[in-house]
């Protein structure tokens, strides 16, 4: 797969720049945005701005335009720039489009040592895209993250909201390619581990 | 109230009191960055640690509110080390651009690097790079040299009541800018500029024009509206570089107007600098004063005294308005006035043309109805004032005339002047409000006043007044005493000319009249101080005499002009909306031949054969007082009686128009200014308010 600039990749996220440059909520989520901003008590509504962004990003296939921010912050009467300075602090909000699944690969010691970096590289030569981009199909975008707090199933990758922890450059491939042919995959250690407990045929230490 | 013990020196404050401030009340100086005493704490530049007993870390000083019994340490080797550790880390990416920063020479951290920095940079890596902004065309920003104290946020949000700035990002990457780079929408956005305690926030206008060092002070007093604030004018040789606010609590606390502060470059363009009389081919051509005076003297001859009027324009000091009553009295002319626009009102008690509840006042009122005024356009410091009272205790405010958007929710009732009628009769929703207001207060705008029927609608007034005390007539010598019935003046030189009765005498003529009476020829001979904000070719019949600093509209139809001082040029007594009397000095000369102004119409009376009682500034001063007593007290407000002042009759039922179309040229200095001009254009017609406004 070719790799190319996350500017020309937006067309091909989930939900086109055209669509989104009035955002408005879905029908459906318009009646959670009611009961989110319910949980507050009077006077103190713009603290639901958090769970709005990120419903919106929801709604919008993983990242947060411009109109949504815009849209959401009127609601609340908070001004424009305090809800960007809310958008721009928090790392999971994506103010640029994603791709479907957005692999965010912890990049924190216990992973780098695990081999976090043998991770980012499959990412680069089987599907052509560095740190920050976005494969030409719009499936694929690879950010590298903070800490995940998957640290004794190192490497861990989250992918979207699930975790994928205990990769090999080998079984890491597997997972893109099942990815890429849609089929379905399973969350949590790649080795099939409950959590972090032992495997069998480890002895506890 | 707790005691506590600083480097030594015990200390007994209130509750609310920060550890920092107690220390200055001690004297003690503690290094901060983004402590402001005007704004909220935000406790994130750690410069002002000190060390606490019984605390294993230090503290920041500025957000630690006082304890009962603290000890605390500003001078230990731990204190200097923290001290020195947090500059180290601001410096870091600090760039070493000094040489070549306007901040030098004034910047906190430069001075603070002088007493903490290291004699070297222990940081071998590549600084950051932060785009500029672009803040409009007031505000140069060079956001590498900012260490993000966030007090230019805190500004905008608090007293400006813009939340246009913010801190976008996080860690390394974080930055101050807006949502979308545009101009800073606020009036008093330059004072941005002096808060920044580096270089990223720097005047546009002076940008690499001087250095602080080369600069002389001058403190003085702002004419450019009616609030009379405190400013600092700053020079070189004969140059006004540039203007910055002086501290006064009572009137404009740390602030100035974006106007006060960047229309200084109206005075060097276009400057009378000589004295010109019209000639026959109906041009004006530079003459000698002994020849203005003499055409003038022989113009008079032939004039009977009552065929002659002046009228005093905006800006002029006392000196001169006092001046020019003597000699139209000694002429034996009734027809003056101070009120150039045609405004009726102000010929009653002193009450019924002040604001009487005074600026600092506004903080203790707990309901504010507004008529027919903008403040946030005709006197900027008083909406702050308003709004610092709308943060700390939520004031409501109404609005009965056209809406302006004020920094702060407004209740509009409409603009109809009827509405008056029918919160008097208490046939109105905010009736019950008023009623329930301890200190209520109104503030009565130009607007409403600068109409056929000004007077009724301030008699209107002064009924709901009466009828909801706005008042308290009866503690009139408590500190409790409260006046919350407010005229807002638009116009530096209103007050005073009204104390002095720069008014028409018996059977005098007002502005109106005087317009009216040079048409039939009534008036002959018009003499202009200043005066340029009237419909000149109403006046061009009459022989006009000109006086003032620019060639302006009133230069423009003049027969003789008279070239004057400006307010940087010359010492003046100016009285403020409250009826604060205060002084500004003389910055620099007036350029050419032009003269101060009383002592031109001083030198005229001479020629004209009349002998007055003063030569001196001080003698003319005594005359001041001899008018009216008040002018001996510098500096402060007397408390004015509440009496009867209005007109009953019929109103009229036009709404009430804006008193300015365009905040930044509202005078004949700021119309020659280019920054000025530069507002109009980019903040202005940027937001479309100016087709909106008119």
């Amino acid at each position: 797969m070719k790799k190319s600039a996350p500017k020309k990749d937006r067309s091909a996220s989930s939900s086109s720049i055209e669509d989104l440059k009035t955002f408005s909520f879905s029908k459906e989520n318009e009646e959670r945005v009611e009961e989110i901003i319910k949980r507050y008590p009077k006077g103190r509504q713009a603290s639901a701005i958090l769970p709005l962004f990120d419903l919106a990003q929801r709604q919008c296939g993983g990242w947060l335009p411009k109109s949504a921010i815009e849209k959401i912050t009127e609601r609340l009467g908070v001004s424009l720039i305090r809800g960007y300075e809310v958008a721009t602090f928090y790392t999971m909000f994506n103010l640029n489009p994603v791709g479907r699944y957005h692999l965010q690969i912890c990049g924190t010691t216990p992973c780098m040592l695990r081999g976090s970096e043998d991770l980012k590289r499959v990412c680069q030569r089987h599907l052509g895209i560095e740190c920050k981009e976005t494969t030409e199909d719009g499936l694929f975008t690879l950010s590298e993250v903070e800490c995940i707090g998957a640290c004794v199933n190192a490497p861990a990758i989250q992918i979207n909201d699930d975790y994928y922890e205990d990769l090999t450059e080998e079984s890491f491939l597997k997972l893109l390619k099942d990815l890429e042919a849609g089929l379905e995959v399973k969350p949590g250690s790649v080795l099939g581990r409950q959590g972090s407990a032992p495997l069998e045929k480890e002895s506890p230490c | 109230m707790p005691k506590l013990l600083i480097d030594g020196k015990e200390i007994e404050v209130s509750e609310d009191v920060t550890v920092l401030q107690a220390a200055e009340m001690l004297g003690i100086e503690i290094p901060v960055f983004c402590y402001h005493p005007k704004l909220s704490i935000a406790g994130n530049c750690r410069m002002c640690l000190v060390e606490m007993e019984k605390s294993p870390k230090p503290i920041a000083s500025c957000a630690m509110p006082v304890c009962e019994g603290m000890v605390i340490h500003t001078q230990t080797p731990m204190v200097k080390k923290a001290r020195q550790g947090v500059l180290e880390f601001l410096l870091i990416n600090h760039p070493l651009d000094c040489p070549i920063c306007d901040q030098g020479g004034e910047c906190d951290l430069q001075d603070i690097t002088v007493a903490y920095g290291g004699d070297s940079s222990r940081f071998g890596l590549n600084k950051r790079a932060v785009p500029d902004k672009d803040f409009g065309p007031l505000i140069e920003t060079a956001m590498n040299r900012c260490i993000h104290c966030t007090r230019c946020i805190r500004f905008a949000t608090e007293i400006a009541g813009v939340p246009e700035l913010g801190a976008t990002g996080r860690g390394e990457e974080m930055e101050i800018g807006t949502y979308i780079q545009k101009a800073i929408t606020s009036e008093l956005s330059g004072n941005m500029i002096d808060i920044c305690p580096v270089g990223a926030l720097t005047s546009k206008p002076y940008n690499f024009q001087g250095r602080s060092w080369e600069l002389s002070h001058t403190p003085s007093i702002d004419v450019l509206d009616a609030v009379g604030s405190a400013i600092r004018i700053d020079t070189r040789g004969r140059e006004v570089m540039r203007i910055l606010p002086r501290q006064n609590d009572n009137v404009n606390e740390d602030w100035i107007s974006d106007k006060t502060r960047f229309a200084c470059d109206g005075l060097k363009y276009q400057r009378l600098d000589r004295p010109y009389v019209r000639g026959k081919d109906g041009r004006l051509h530079a003459v000698s004063w002994h020849e203005a005076f003499d055409v003038i003297a022989d113009r008079l001859q032939h004039v009977p005294g009552d065929h002659i009027a002046a009228i005093a324009g905006d800006m002029m000091d006392a000196e001169a308005m006092v001046a020019l009553k003597d000699l139209m009295m000694a002429l034996g002319s009734p027809h003056m006035d101070c009120r150039q626009e045609g405004v009726r009102t102000g010929v009653g008690p002193r009450c019924s043309y002040l604001f009487n509840t005074t600026i600092a006042g506004i903080e203790r009122a707990d309901f504010c109805l507004l008529i027919g005024t903008s403040p946030r356009w005709e006197a900027p410091l008083i909406n702050a004032r308003i709004r610092k009272n709308y943060l700390f205790t939520g004031l409501p405010v109404a609005l009965i005339g056209h809406f302006h958007e004020q920094g702060y929710p407004l209740d509009h009732l409409g603009n109809d002047p009827f509405l008056l009628e029918r919160i008097m009769k208490g046939k109105h929703p905010i009736c019950a409000a008023l009623k329930a207001a301890k200190n209520p207060m109104m503030i009565v705008g130009q607007g409403a006043l600068r109409r056929e029927d000004g007077n009724i609608i301030l008699s209107l007034a002064r009924h709901i007044a009466d009828k909801y005390e706005f008042v308290h007539k009866t503690k009139s010598h408590s500190f409790e005493y409260w006046n919350g019935f407010n005229v807002l003046q638009t116009v530096a030189s209103r007050v005073g000319g009204l104390d002095l009765g720069f008014l028409p005498g018996p059977n005098g003529y007002a502005v109106g009249e005087i317009i009216q009476a040079i048409r039939r020829k009534k008036i002959e001979v018009l003499y202009l101080l200043g005066t340029d904000e009237i419909e000149m070719k109403l006046l061009k019949s009459a022989f006009v005499i000109y006086q003032g600093h620019h060639g302006d509209r009133g230069a423009a139809i003049a027969d003789v002009v008279l070239p004057g001082a400006a307010y940087t040029e010359k010492d003046g007594t100016y009285v403020n909306t409250e009826g604060r009397i205060q002084r500004g000095l003389k910055a620099v000369s007036p350029p050419g031949e032009a003269k101060e102004d009383w002592k031109i119409i001083k030198a005229l009376s001479e020629r004209l054969g009349f002998e007055f009682s003063y030569n001196t500034l001080d003698e003319i001063r005594e005359r001041l007082v001899e008018i009216n007593p008040l002018f001996d007290e510098i500096d402060c407000v007397q408390r004015t009686q509440w009496r009867e002042f209005g007109q009953e009759g019929v109103l009229c039922s036009d709404p009430f128009r804006p008193t300015i179309k365009n905040f930044y040229m509202t005078d004949s200095i700021s119309r020659h200014s280019v920054t000025m001009a530069r507002c109009t254009q980019e903040i202005l017609a940027d937001k479309q308010r100016v087709s909106s406004y008119d």
